[in-house]
């Protein structure tokens, strides 16, 4: 019976993946061919070749990775210590928690960076003879931008506390923590030594989903006139169409390859918790 | 259960209730003090300055719907119908072929197909911005792969128009309602398709009668959640078509750096407040149904 089900839908089956591999390959090989193939060159591998000398790519992408690691580690010292109290105790503040990084989801990034520059341009309108004046300009060094870790933390809090609730929900965080105290363990210990190790797979999801977002960020960057990676692409494309292309595929296939790691260390531990 | 058990031998052990209270409060206070500086003061400057106008001659600030009003009108308004436009109609096209890419790969017999396009999927979803706006230029633009080799731009073909944003679009929105949809294809059973062939209904009759009035929180929760991500969505846009489609996101940042005329900025501050309304009608619409869906899923 079922298999007879089966193969009548068969037909429209292999012509909708078909299609479907059709339209997402086809954009990535034709990228491909056009770093490779330029007119009136032919065939050349310039495009990739050129990367690393070209002007601002080594500056802006370390700039991105350094945003990310601050985000990391900035957004995991609020959320996991919060996560795992919401567990042991005070079960009424989850939910005051849960829409607290659910809001982010609500104001559209774009509609974030006017608030943020609205609130910037108090430093010099009406902070300028405070001390926080300092704050503000210190926030904005260029070199390394604060305030872009801070609109990405912002950012970040939904995909954490997803990918954080998942991996404390399939462990029992109260037990963990009662038997590490009653083995004569201190808070921190408990924590750092008896539920850190338990939550690694959801540390790892949540590192990982925070660094594609913060890699592959522009909207915020862009309109407070900073120049990290995706920023640094964009305003290279203008010159060099070529070698925007081919690091638009080369920055596709490292975020891809994290994605799939991600995707391959902790499938089978967010599955897991669902039934 | 064995973890409740547990519990209860060692309650009485520990049982410090009040130890336990005291970090709980204490650990959720960076958060929500971090949220208040970095996410709230932000958002409320934002509303703030939407209501206000400031006076250049005396620079004093007064409240008043000047800015929504204004941004209801003229280029704002196109904008915000033509950014609700792209993004219904890619949302309407991606909830189709994503409800049929996702039965073809739940229908099928091949466990590996189906790891391998969820989790391409899961992949494609979060590829939006910059990149995916020049994998399309690089294929569909005007010197574009596919574009010079089938000589597109003869007949008429423009990626920097609606129809080429709706197809960019397509690629991270399809992905997206894979994702949502195949746990609501997955708790279709098998007993009910059975059951109405028995009865003697066709796989039209199936579908129109069963399957898709069971389906219809999901598909719905789903469309509104891909309206909402290809309504919010700036990075492509600004790097494919610069500003030759109108769209809200691409208003409101040509306000915010000054691009169009002086003392605009409010009128964009305006603008967002459009945006995180709509943003959040999404949501109030996308939670229930998420938690309607949920309910059939978990029988």
């Amino acid at each position: 019976m079922a298999r007879q089900l089966n193969r009548s839908v068969r037909p429209w089956r292999g012509a909708v993946l078909a299609g479907a591999a059709l339209y997402f390959l086809v954009p990535l090989a034709a990228s491909v061919v056009f770093t490779v193939d330029v007119p009136e060159q032919g065939i050349t591998f310039d495009a990739y070749t050129q990367i690393f000398g070209t002007d601002g790519f080594v500056s802006s992408l370390l700039l991105s990775l350094e945003l990310a690691a601050a985000t990391i580690a900035i957004v995991l010292l609020l959320m996991v210590p919060a996560m795992v109290a919401l567990r042991l105790g005070a079960p009424k503040l989850r939910p005051v928690v849960e829409i607290v990084c659910s809001l982010p989801l609500v104001v559209p990034p774009i509609a974030f960076v006017a608030g943020i520059g609205t609130v910037l341009k108090w430093g010099p309108e009406h902070l300028s003879r405070t001390p926080l004046f300092q704050t503000f300009v210190s926030i904005q060094n260029p070199d390394f931008p604060f305030v872009l870790v801070l609109a990405y933390v912002v950012m970040a809090l939904p995909f954490v506390y997803r990918a954080l609730d998942a991996g404390l929900r399939a462990m029992d965080v109260r037990t963990l923590v009662e038997a590490a105290r009653s083995c004569g363990a201190g808070w921190p210990q408990a924590l750092v030594r008896a539920v850190l190790p338990n939550l690694r797979g959801a540390l790892l999801n949540a590192s990982f989903l925070t660094l594609a977002l913060v890699l592959g960020e522009f909207t915020v960057a862009q309109l407070l006139g900073f120049q990290p990676f995706a920023v640094w692409i964009v305003n290279v494309s203008g010159s060099q169409a070529q070698l925007s292309v081919a690091v638009s595929v080369l920055s596709l296939l490292v975020t891809w390859a994290l994605l799939l790691a991600l995707a391959g260390f902790g499938g089978r531990s967010r599955t897991a918790p669902r039934g | 259960m064995t973890a409740t058990l547990t519990r209860v031998d060692v309650a009485p052990v520990a049982s410090p209730k009040r130890r336990r209270h005291a970090p709980g409060w204490l650990a959720v206070v960076p958060l929500l003090a971090f949220v208040t500086l970095a996410f709230g003061i932000p958002a409320l400057a934002m509303l703030n300055g939407a209501f206000t106008v400031k006076d250049p001659a005396t620079g004093a600030t007064s409240y008043t719907t000047a800015n929504l009003t204004a941004s209801l009108k003229g280029a704002y308004l196109t904008a915000l119908l033509g950014s609700v436009k792209l993004s219904a109609v890619s949302a309407v096209i991606s909830t189709v072929f994503g409800l049929l890419v996702a039965q073809a790969v739940v229908t099928s017999r091949f466990r590996a197909l189906r790891e391998a396009v969820l989790t391409a999927s899961g992949v494609l979803a979060n590829f939006g911005g910059v990149p995916l706006a020049f994998a399309f230029v690089a294929t569909l633009g005007n010197s574009g792969v596919l574009t010079r080799y089938f000589g597109l731009a003869d007949k008429g073909w423009n990626l920097y128009s609606f129809s080429g944003l709706v197809i960019v679009y397509l690629y991270f929105l399809i992905p997206l309602m894979v994702l949502t949809i195949t746990p609501a294809l997955d708790g279709l059973r098998v007993q009910w398709r059975e059951a109405a062939r028995n009865n003697g209904a066709t796989s039209v009759q199936y579908w129109r009668h069963i399957a898709l009035p069971v389906l219809a929180p999901s598909l719905l929760g789903g469309f509104v959640l891909l309206f909402g991500s290809a309504f919010a969505a700036y990075a492509t846009a600004a790097a494919m078509v610069g500003s030759s489609v109108p769209l809200v996101t691409l208003q409101i940042a040509d306000a915010i750096s000054g691009n169009v005329l002086v003392g605009q900025e409010n009128v964009a501050l305006a603008l967002s407040l459009d945006m995180v309304l709509v943003a959040g009608l999404v949501m109030a619409v996308y939670l229930p149904l998420q938690r309607r869906s949920a309910r059939w899923l978990d029988n």
